[in-house]
């Protein structure tokens, strides 16, 4: 049997702004991931650095190392890719005042 | 007896002795066709997000679709206890809602029919609050459910939409209710775009629940919020006659005569769908988990 591989969407459509971050995803089972964030409408303000999390639990969080630009355009992309992640993953971004992304988070997760 | 009794008797005997005999299907009492086997030890089976529909932006995709996101394989893990894992496997599907109270996901398996007559939809699953508190959180989960969404053929005359639902309410203000609820209204169709091609109706919204008569049951939520119990649940209905037969949950089969489906008027575009939900939502700011171990789907031909 081909091993699993699983395109996850952590957020479609939502609004970051001030301390913002994706749903958590189990993915346990995964060797190796790529997370894509693509602006769907154009940014407000400083793009900031998105971090990667990992969890013991998907409830307590610690930075996992990786950062990675958020776009400063429409449609423009940031990408980040892992592994060694252990069961857990989140993406989570601060944004300064009056700075927001409308943003597209998928995770794209291999055995 | 005619030789064809005989035949069909012997028929059903070997079938029933190969279906106990195999590890796979033992726990199932499948009609004679199995339709899809979903072990989720083996991956996603074909389980995923139900997105809403749209048109030139995401912002006209309905609220109640918005929030959902992508179903999970987990191995059950908690923080305290470790990974719980599946009935026989390391992991199960999980649905997981965003921490808001009234927060609703939804997993669907889509699929078309080729024969009208007895499906039989049956798994195994269990539900939890996320243990963010040293509590039970016993009235944390508002429901788990199931649906299928369902269209009769582009040749059947008077061919209907047809969307049976059904939930365990197992809490509401944190009232412990713990019965089966079905509904047999949507909201309003709304146009999606231009409205030309695409419409849209959020069917999970809150209102509409009706009791199933004699439908409360209380079932194994252990003693605290990291300990699962896998339960048993079997619903049998006609795509024929588009109605529902039969609805089982552990030990307790359910008189499904007062059921009531969703009903509408046939769409352009949804001949002979099979579709298959599965949904959690919460009652309170807190993540509602609804984990399923394997599914069998099965159909009379």
């Amino acid at each position: 049997m081909l091993p699993e591989n699983i395109t996850a969407i952590l957020a479609r459509n939502e609004t970051w702004t001030g301390e913002a971050a994706s749903e958590p995803y189990e993915a346990g089972w995964a060797r190796e991931a790529i997370v894509f964030v693509r602006a769907l409408k154009e940014p407000v303000g400083p793009a900031p650095l998105a971090r990667v999390e990992i969890s013991p639990d998907g409830m307590h969080w610690v930075p996992e190392g990786t950062e990675m630009r958020l776009p400063s355009q429409k449609d423009g992309m940031a990408v980040a890719r892992l592994t060694h992640f252990g069961s857990w993953l989140r993406v989570v971004a601060s944004f300064e005042d009056d700075a927001s992304c409308t943003v597209l988070v998928t995770l794209h997760l291999k055995a | 007896m005619s030789r064809s009794d005989t035949s069909s008797d012997l028929g059903e005997a070997l079938r029933r002795a190969m279906t106990l005999s195999n590890p796979a299907l033992s726990r199932f009492d499948p009609l004679p066709r199995i339709i899809t086997l979903d072990e989720f030890s083996r991956g996603h089976c074909g389980w995923s997000q139900l997105v809403g529909n749209y048109e030139d932006t995401l912002d006209t995709m309905l609220p109640g679709y918005a929030q959902h996101t992508s179903a999970m394989l987990s191995t059950l893990p908690h923080w305290e206890a470790g990974s719980h894992g599946g009935m026989s496997g390391s992991y199960a599907l999980k649905i997981a809602t965003r921490a808001r109270p009234g927060a609703q996901n939804v997993a669907i398996k889509r699929l078309t029919f080729r024969k009208r007559g007895p499906i039989r939809f049956e798994a195994y699953f269990t539900f939890k609050p996320e243990a963010t508190e040293l509590k039970l959180g016993e009235t944390d989960v508002r429901s788990v459910g199931f649906l299928f969404d369902l269209q009769g053929g582009d040749r059947d005359r008077g061919a209907e939409r047809v969307m049976p639902h059904l939930r365990f309410l197992n809490a509401e203000g944190g009232q412990h209710l713990q019965k089966w609820q079905f509904k047999n209204e949507t909201t309003k169709f709304q146009p999606v775009g231009n409205g030309e091609k695409i419409l849209s109706h959020y069917h999970l919204a809150p209102e509409g629940w009706q009791d199933l008569p004699g439908g409360s049951q209380r079932l194994c939520y252990n003693e605290i919020a990291t300990k699962v119990n896998w339960s048993y649940l079997r619903f049998d209905f006609d795509v024929a006659e588009m109605k529902a037969l039969s609805f089982q949950c552990n030990d307790r089969v359910f008189d499904m005569s007062g059921f009531e489906s969703i009903r509408m008027p046939a769409m352009k575009n949804l001949w002979c769908m099979l579709n298959f939900c599965l949904f959690a939502e919460t009652d309170v700011a807190k993540r509602a988990f609804l984990y399923v171990d394997s599914i069998c789907i099965s159909g009379d031909f």
